[in-house]
């Protein structure tokens, strides 16, 4: 019958106290069942799962320690006996679980209480652990002050110690010096006393005498004058005449002092005028443009004043005036330099700051720059100084400079001299290869002409065998001797013609008058430069050489030609 | 440097004329002069006694010389070397002996100080003052020579009188403000008179002529004072020097403090230059000291010094005095400006300097020792 198991768990179930079920709701989930668990356990065993139940009870039973219920298969029910013993069991189970439960609970509340306690003293502990942490730096530092006081003492006591030691010795020195005088006044006084014993025995006078053989005249020459009244009104009134001339000299001197002080402030009040007046281009403020502007209008009654002033020189008040102005003035120039002087330096700052907005390096590199220039520059200064120093000194008596003169001309000389030998070498080479040049051009015009006698008389022939003009005479003897005569005819120009080209080929500044046939008549025979009598023959196999000659200008290379045309020889 | 021959003299009494055409000297009791120049003896005079005090009078025409223990004074004159003139104490005595500036005065001291005697040589007449006050310097005469200042004292009291010199009227007479008067000094200008106190207290007046104080100064209090006092030749500023090893100037229109010098014993102003003494002696051996060698070889003592330019700071080497003597040999004892009011020499501590003078253009200065003399060049920048 499994109704009475089921009644006692829900009994079970009822005492359970909902306000545990929140602390130990795992204790609670394995023990408490649910108000609503009748249906759940109704639902747990019925008819048919019996043995599943029985199976499943035993199972947890056995987890627990506890003999499990056996199935009567006899009957196919539950003997009750084993069934209440296992129901029994679990029960005091519960009970026992329950006890340790409420231990465990009253273990909690202590712990918890015991947790408060101590909480509560540890607060309390820290209090009173800092509130002696400051009495004890109280006393530390009450200790200090006294430690102070009682140094302070020490020297006050020191320093009185020694005052007491000097007036001591002072006093004992004081003492010493009276004890001394003392004893000497009281030596006179026994002397005293002596003489005046011996006087008084001494029954002889010694009179006091002078004898003089002859009066002697006043060292000023004057005679002497009787003591009257006068003579003493005269010298009280030479007495008073000292004094007074001591006293004129003086105030004269102070008088000047005075003037040339007075002068002086002036001089500066002028100054401190000008300074504080015109426009300066420094950095201007409203107070400082007020300033300056009251500065400039007092200034100007203060010239207004000056010239009054200089009436009234003597006068109190216009002194008191002056200083016044003056000091009125510096006052101001004052306060305008320390405006200047905390505007500069705000600026300054400023810059500073600026700087600090670029890179530190860059400026160190800057520096860093700017000082191996100024290294440079001192060396190089250095350097100049000594050269100086050198050109300075060395000239110092006049033969050395002389000879220094004569050491620096003679290099040039020979430098020069070796420039003219190069020179004169290589004018001597040009020359040389311009004679070569000619003679080769003159040998070249030689086998021109052989060569054109032999192309005439080589056409001549021709023309001769062709047409049937035979014995006609040679012109081409003629033509040699024209060439001939051609060549001769420039010759009579040679010395006329100026050396146009000798100038190309040399280059030197010496036109040299060269006694060789010129470049023109050089070309003229090479019959590079067309003369006026032209050559109307010859002009076919040899046009396009003498057209490529003639086109040539001058300034080309001569001698280029001249090779391309002597390459043979 | 060529020196004479060596003259003899008694009591270091040897003193050139005035007008330095003229030596004296003192040889026990006869007096000689020489022609300066030639050092040939050109009179000679006996006196009655050993002379202690000899002194040409201010015209270099008469020499006064003064026997003290006899009471007698002696006059002699270069004129006519027949004069004479002898003047007699009698049994009072005689302490000092000088002249007047004028050079026909002799004022005698008398012993124990009871009266100063003035003796006329133009005529008979004796003029007494009495009651002198014996101290450091009791007399003074003005530059000019019109005007004298005497100390006297009455009934345990300072006073000053003042006479004029041409007669020995007596012009002012008045009390000092002073505890005991030590010393009196007119300036140079003659129309100022110092007055100052004994070491026990520090204090200095200052009187003009007339009598009237003008100012007093005193720089401190109980210690020892006032040592020595010395006016600049312009009679602008007045050097006190005292026993606190300082110099105290005073300016002629406040009679106020306007500096002081102190004299500490490690120079450490970079501005100063110190020139130190060297000497050199030459080295003997011990065993070369026999008598013979002694003897004969004078160049053993010869020593030579010289001066070196010492390195800043310098220590100047101080004598501790005994401070249970009176008059203790610290502070200032000698003080002297030149004369062109640039310098002022002072000496401070026990040095052995007996005096220091200055030449009259200023540009150097003679210190004498007992045994040495020094002469200072003081460099002067050339004016344009």
């Amino acid at each position: 019958c499994p109704a009475p198991l089921i009644t006692l768990l829900h009994i079970s179930g009822i005492s359970m106290s909902p306000s545990r079920q929140n602390l130990h709701h795992s204790l609670h989930s394995t023990m408490a069942l649910p108000k609503t668990s009748y249906s759940v356990l109704s639902a747990f065993c019925t008819e048919e799962n019996i043995s599943q139940c029985i199976a499943y009870i035993n199972q947890e039973v056995c987890s627990l320690g506890l003999t499990g219920v056996s199935l009567e298969s006899k009957s196919g029910s539950l003997s009750a006996v084993p069934v209440l013993n296992l129901l029994y069991e679990v029960l005091q189970l519960q009970r026992r679980a329950q006890r340790a439960l409420h231990e465990l609970e009253t273990q909690q509340l202590k712990n918890g209480s015991d947790l408060e306690h101590l909480q509560h003293s540890n607060c309390r502990l820290k209090d009173q652990l800092e509130h002696t942490r400051r009495d004890n730096s109280g006393l530390h530092e009450g200790e200090r002050q006294l430690q102070l006081k009682i140094k302070t003492l020490q020297n006050w006591l020191k320093s009185e110690k020694e005052e007491v030691q000097k007036l001591q010795s002072i006093i004992s020195s004081r003492a010493t010096q009276y004890n001394h005088d003392t004893k000497r006044k009281e030596r006179e006084c026994t002397k005293l006393k002596e003489r005046l014993n011996q006087l008084l025995m001494d029954k002889r006078d010694k009179k006091l005498s002078i004898e003089i053989s002859n009066h002697v005249g006043r060292s000023d020459g004057k005679r002497g004058l009787w003591k009257t009244g006068k003579m003493e009104a005269r010298h009280e009134g030479e007495m008073y005449r000292a004094l007074l001339s001591d006293y004129e000299t003086r105030q004269r001197s102070l008088m000047m002092e005075n003037s040339e002080l007075k002068k002086v402030l002036q001089h500066m009040k002028k100054d401190m005028i000008t300074i504080l007046s015109p426009k300066k281009p420094c950095i201007k403020t409203e107070p400082a443009n007020d300033s300056l502007e009251q500065a400039v209008s007092e200034g100007e009654e203060e010239i207004g004043d000056s010239s009054r002033e200089t009436l009234e020189q003597s006068c109190e008040q216009a002194r008191e005036q002056l200083t016044n102005s003056i000091r009125l003035q510096w006052r101001k120039l004052k306060s305008h330099m320390e405006r200047l002087d905390s505007q500069a330096s705000l600026v300054a700052c400023q810059e500073r700051e600026g700087e600090e907005m670029m890179s530190r390096k860059e400026h160190e590199e800057e520096m860093q720059r700017m000082r191996m220039e100024l290294q440079q520059c001192k060396e190089f200064i250095h350097m100049q100084q000594q050269l100086l120093q050198q050109q300075l000194s060395s000239p110092c008596d006049e033969e050395t400079a002389a000879l220094l003169n004569d050491c620096y001309t003679l290099e040039e000389k020979e430098r020069l001299k070796e420039e003219w030998r190069l020179f004169n070498e290589q004018k001597r080479n040009f020359e040389q290869e311009r004679k070569n040049f000619t003679e080769a051009a003159i040998r070249l015009g030689h086998e021109r002409k052989a060569f054109e006698e032999d192309r005439a008389a080589w056409l001549k022939t021709q023309f001769l065998n062709m047409t049937p003009f035979v014995d006609r005479k040679r012109p081409a003897l003629s033509e040699p001797h024209s060439a001939l005569s051609v060549g001769t005819e420039p010759e009579a120009k040679l010395q006329s013609t100026p050396p146009l080209v000798t100038k190309s080929l040399f280059s030197t500044p010496k036109a040299a008058s060269v006694k060789m046939p010129s470049t023109a008549d050089l070309y003229r025979t090479l019959h590079l430069i067309p003369d006026s009598r032209g050559h109307g023959k010859c002009q076919s196999g040899e046009m396009s050489t003498k057209s490529r000659l003639r086109n040539c200008s001058t300034d080309c290379s001569v001698i280029s030609l001249v090779r391309d045309e002597n390459s043979p020889i | 440097m060529n020196f004479s021959e060596v003259f003899k003299q008694s009591n270091q009494l040897c003193k050139v004329s005035p007008d330095g055409k003229y030596l004296a000297t003192c040889v026990q009791y006869r007096l000689v002069v020489r022609d300066f120049n030639s050092l040939q003896i050109v009179h000679l005079y006996t006196c009655l006694d050993p002379v202690m005090h000899m002194e040409w009078s201010s015209d270099s025409l008469f020499i006064l010389c003064a026997m003290y223990k006899r009471g007698l004074v002696q006059v002699w004159s270069l004129e006519q070397p027949d004069w004479h003139c002898k003047i007699d104490e009698g049994s009072i005595g005689l302490v000092s002996s000088r002249w007047s500036p004028d050079g026909r005065h002799i004022l005698n001291t008398t012993e124990f100080n009871l009266r100063v005697t003035v003796w006329s040589l133009c005529t008979k007449a004796v003029s007494y003052i009495k009651y002198p006050k014996a101290c450091q310097k009791g007399v003074d005469f003005t530059a000019d020579g019109r005007y004298m200042a005497l100390a006297e004292r009455r009934e345990c009291k300072d006073y000053i009188s003042v006479f004029v010199c041409d007669d020995w009227h007596l012009l002012r007479h008045f009390e000092s403000e002073t505890q005991d008067l030590a010393g009196l000094e007119w300036s140079p200008n003659c129309c100022v008179l110092a007055v100052w106190d004994n070491c026990l207290e520090y204090k200095i007046l200052l009187y003009s002529l007339d009598g009237r104080l003008l100012s007093s100064y005193s720089a401190y209090e109980w210690s020892l004072g006032i040592k020595s006092v010395a006016w600049s030749p312009s009679s602008q500023f007045l050097a006190v020097g005292s026993y606190d090893e300082k110099v105290r100037i005073l300016n002629h229109i406040t009679w106020k403090k306007i500096t002081e010098f102190e004299h500490p014993a490690t120079i450490i102003n970079t501005k100063a230059v110190v020139f130190k003494e060297v000497e050199k002696r030459p080295v003997v051996g011990s065993e070369d000291l026999s008598i013979h060698q002694l003897t004969v070889d004078n160049s053993l003592f010869s020593t030579q010094s010289k001066y070196e330019i010492t390195q800043l700071p310098a220590q100047v080497p101080v004598i501790k005095p005994d401070p249970d003597r009176a008059n203790p040999k610290i502070g200032i004892s000698a003080l002297a400006f030149s004369a062109d009011n640039r310098f002022l020499a002072t000496k401070n501590g026990s040095f052995q300097v007996q005096s220091l003078f200055w030449h009259c253009s200023g540009s150097s200065l003679v210190l004498l020792s007992k045994e040495h003399i020094c002469l200072c060049y003081m460099e002067a920048e050339e004016e344009k």
